[in-house]
């Protein structure tokens, strides 16, 4: 039997290299590197070369022909058909905007109402929304948007048999029809003195603050505040000789004219999203509260606090700092499902530049990088928002 | 050292994976070696292109995809129907997704030079209307100032409807979806006054409403929508077979060829009959396929009228005359070059 032998021979400088751990996850970093920028290589070169093969140009210069179709809803800039396919695509992003917005309001304000009313301690209430949580949260968003757009549409009568509110609102599947404000000269007064009043209030609150925090008297500043800033301009708007009027809706042939309209198909859209999205924020809300433990409140009862006030100065803080991170991915997801708008008809970035635009000019690389990039500059700004937001309510570790 | 092997084996994967992507052989060669016709069509037009209750496709557009796989294939079933909305058929098509568009598409301009497609033929001429509830009264389309009209995203009728009702000088409401199915739902709620498309698709939209006889298609035709087949550019070869595929429809039906006549026809004394089935003539290898695959065209669907009255004509629930889209000799407008 050979007694085991040990080798003289000295291993391969690669093996060496390979066994020595410092080396081994440099090469290893090396390689992946490698793989991934081969393969964006090779994406890039697979669309350069299949471009090419079929003979088209990659330019943005489509942009500035007419566009020729038409968008319904444009309650920002004016557009007509023989408007450009850029100013066609801004529209789009502005309609877009408008839903992300007013959908994250309305989420934010649903979620947080139903996020309490799931903590609540009365049976019925609790079980009501858990119901309405969990059945929500698991349709797809699309059948939500189909279905609210469907109940507004079979439910409302059409504009001859639409349901009028005093003559001045009326209530169609076509959309509810309001009075238009008509400004008239002098309310650039009324204009001046809200801005007033909100300085008003802001030097108010700062000094208000301050004597809190010097002698501890506290001066009812939600109370008063609002009352600034609703009473100032309302008695600039009497005593400037009520300088508004109303232009009234009224039935013209097929649709009423007149008025301001908010479309089924925005209110549908924004309502479904809004709704979904709340049910998500309720749940994250939910956690929140519940994560602050219960010693907190007990000890701010002990020291004397009201309920309310325990809940807005010791319970709301804390749980807010759990509450922010999820809640600016519920927003990304409210602004991102916004998409889905064509569905119903509701003219959004991608029904127009990244639709219509797209079939007319077979543009489809191009008219896509811009439907992407507008969804990753929203994206990116609320999430900046969001952590500047989340950084101010952080915990002052002192 | 290794670092020139890794670099190597980087641009060698590099190369693999481009080659990979962009390797593509003819169509004809693709179709034939897959055993199976890959057809864009629409997610679902009454009489056009649908799935019946088994879940096979059929329609107008289904059948001149079943004759391009009798004529490539010997075979009518081996098809595959790739759907698609207005939106994604010709990013389907030219992504070779599917191998031949037969979608109810309008040959424009733009989508012939900038989309980069070959268009071969229309088998079906189609003008843009307009559909209306008969309780508005309204009996044509220049009385409609203001109403609101319910389109299909991803099609020419946008820009037919806006040319309308600007060179008219009326104004109107677009309310503009996505797919036909709930653009015929917003319609029916009486979300529009109007539902506007290709005529044929109004008459094939309203065959599937409760009561089609409530509503009605205005007189005016407000465009011309020549509807034809269409294949990635730069593929001749497989151009040419669709075009002759459809030609050979028509010459069937000009000669009084028909699915039970074809038989007994070898043996006429018409000699474009003879080379239309293969019986003189090299049509066939020329274009790369069988000698009968006319015959089997003919043989397993039938000539351009049997196609168009069996999906679409005057018995079936779509109901739509043949008008424009009859014999040259009749005073149509469907018209085939010789077989020569």
């Amino acid at each position: 039997m050979d007694s085991p032998s040990v080798s003289t021979q000295k291993p391969s400088l690669l093996l060496r290299l390979w066994r020595n751990q410092e080396h081994r996850s440099i090469a290893i970093q090396i390689i992946t590197m490698v793989i991934l920028f081969s393969l964006l290589g090779m994406i890039g070169n697979n669309v350069a070369t299949n471009l090419e093969k079929a003979g088209k140009e990659f330019s943005f210069g489509f942009l500035n022909y007419p566009a020729g179709y038409d968008i319904t809803f444009q309650p920002f800039i004016s557009y007509s058909p023989t408007d450009t396919h850029t100013r066609a695509a801004i529209v789009g992003i502005l309609n877009t905007l408008l839903v992300a917005v007013s959908g994250v309001i309305i989420a934010t304000i649903l979620g947080f109402t139903m996020g309490i009313l799931r903590l609540s301690s009365n049976w019925l209430v609790n079980r009501i929304v858990y119901v309405f949580l969990e059945f929500t949260r698991n349709v797809p968003v699309l059948l939500h948007i189909l279905f609210v757009y469907g109940i507004f549409l079979y439910t409302l009568p059409v504009p001859k048999k639409a349901i009028s509110i005093s003559d001045t609102v009326f209530l169609t599947n076509r959309g509810f029809y309001t009075p238009a404000p008509v400004f008239e000269d002098g309310f650039n007064y009324v204009l001046t003195s809200i801005l007033i009043a909100i300085l008003i209030v802001f030097f108010f609150k700062r000094w208000a603050y301050k004597v809190q925090d010097t002698t501890g008297k506290i001066y009812p500043v939600f109370t008063i505040s609002i009352t600034i800033l609703i009473g100032l301009p309302l008695l600039t708007f009497f005593f400037s000789g009520a300088p508004l009027s109303w232009e009234m809706p009224a039935l013209k042939g097929f649709n009423f004219k007149g008025g301001t309209s908010i479309k089924p198909e925005y209110i549908a859209l924004t309502f479904a999203l809004a709704y979904y999205t709340a049910c998500f924020i309720a749940e994250i809300v939910r956690g929140g509260i519940l994560a602050i433990s219960k010693g907190q409140s007990e000890a701010a009862h002990g020291l004397g606090l009201r309920p309310n006030r325990t809940l807005q100065l010791i319970v709301i803080p804390q749980a807010l700092r759990v509450i922010i991170p999820p809640l600016c991915s519920q927003y990304l997801n409210l602004t991102k499902n916004s998409s889905l708008a064509i569905a119903i008809g509701y003219m959004d970035v991608v029904a127009t530049i990244g639709g219509i635009t797209l079939m007319q000019t077979g543009k489809e690389m191009e008219t896509m990088i811009i439907v992407l990039l507008t969804y990753l500059f929203f994206s990116l700004v609320i999430s900046a928002f969001m952590n500047w937001f989340n950084r101010k309510m952080a915990l002052v570790e002192r | 050292m290794y670092m020139r092997a890794l670099i190597k084996a980087a641009l060698t994967l590099i190369a693999v994976g481009a080659l990979a992507f962009t390797a593509t052989a003819g169509t004809l060669e693709d179709v034939k070696s897959r055993g199976e016709l890959r057809c864009v069509v629409s997610t679902g037009i009454a009489g056009f292109a649908y799935p019946d209750e088994g879940g096979t496709w059929k329609g107008f557009d289904i059948d001149f995809c079943r004759a391009t796989a009798a004529a490539v294939l010997g075979d009518a079933s081996k098809i595959k129907a790739v759907t698609s909305t207005g939106k994604t058929r010709f990013t389907k098509l030219n992504s070779g997704e599917g191998d031949v568009l037969w979608r109810n598409t309008t040959i424009t301009f733009s989508r012939d030079v900038g989309v980069k497609l070959t268009f071969v033929g229309v088998n079906y001429y189609d003008g843009q209307g307009f559909m209306v509830n008969k309780s508005l009264g309204v009996n044509s389309a220049k009385e409609l100032d203001g109403a609101s009209v319910c389109i299909q995203t991803g099609t020419t009728t946008e820009l037919n409807l806006a040319d309308f009702f600007r060179a008219n000088n009326m104004s109107y409401e677009a309310v503009t979806i996505e797919k036909n199915s709930e653009a015929r739902a917003a319609y029916l709620s009486g979300r529009c006054d109007i539902y506007t498309t290709d005529a044929s698709g109004l008459a094939a939209t309203r065959s599937t409403f409760p009561n089609p006889g409530n509503h009605k298609i205005l007189p005016e035709i407000i465009s011309k929508e020549p509807l034809g087949p269409a294949t990635r550019q730069g593929d001749d070869q497989w151009a040419d077979i669709i075009r002759w595929v459809y030609n050979a429809t028509v010459t069937a039906e000009e000669k009084g060829v028909t699915s039970s006549n074809v038989d007994s026809m070898k043996n006429s004394n018409d000699p474009e009959i003879l080379r239309l089935l293969g019986v003189e003539g090299s049509q066939g290898e020329e274009l790369g396929l069988s000698k009968d695959w006319a015959y089997q065209i003919i043989k397993q669907l039938g000539n351009y009228g049997e196609i168009f009255e069996r999906n679409i004509g005057p018995n079936t629930p779509i109901g739509l005359a043949r008008g424009l889209n009859d014999l040259w000799t009749r005073g149509g407008l469907q018209y085939s070059p010789p077989f020569r």
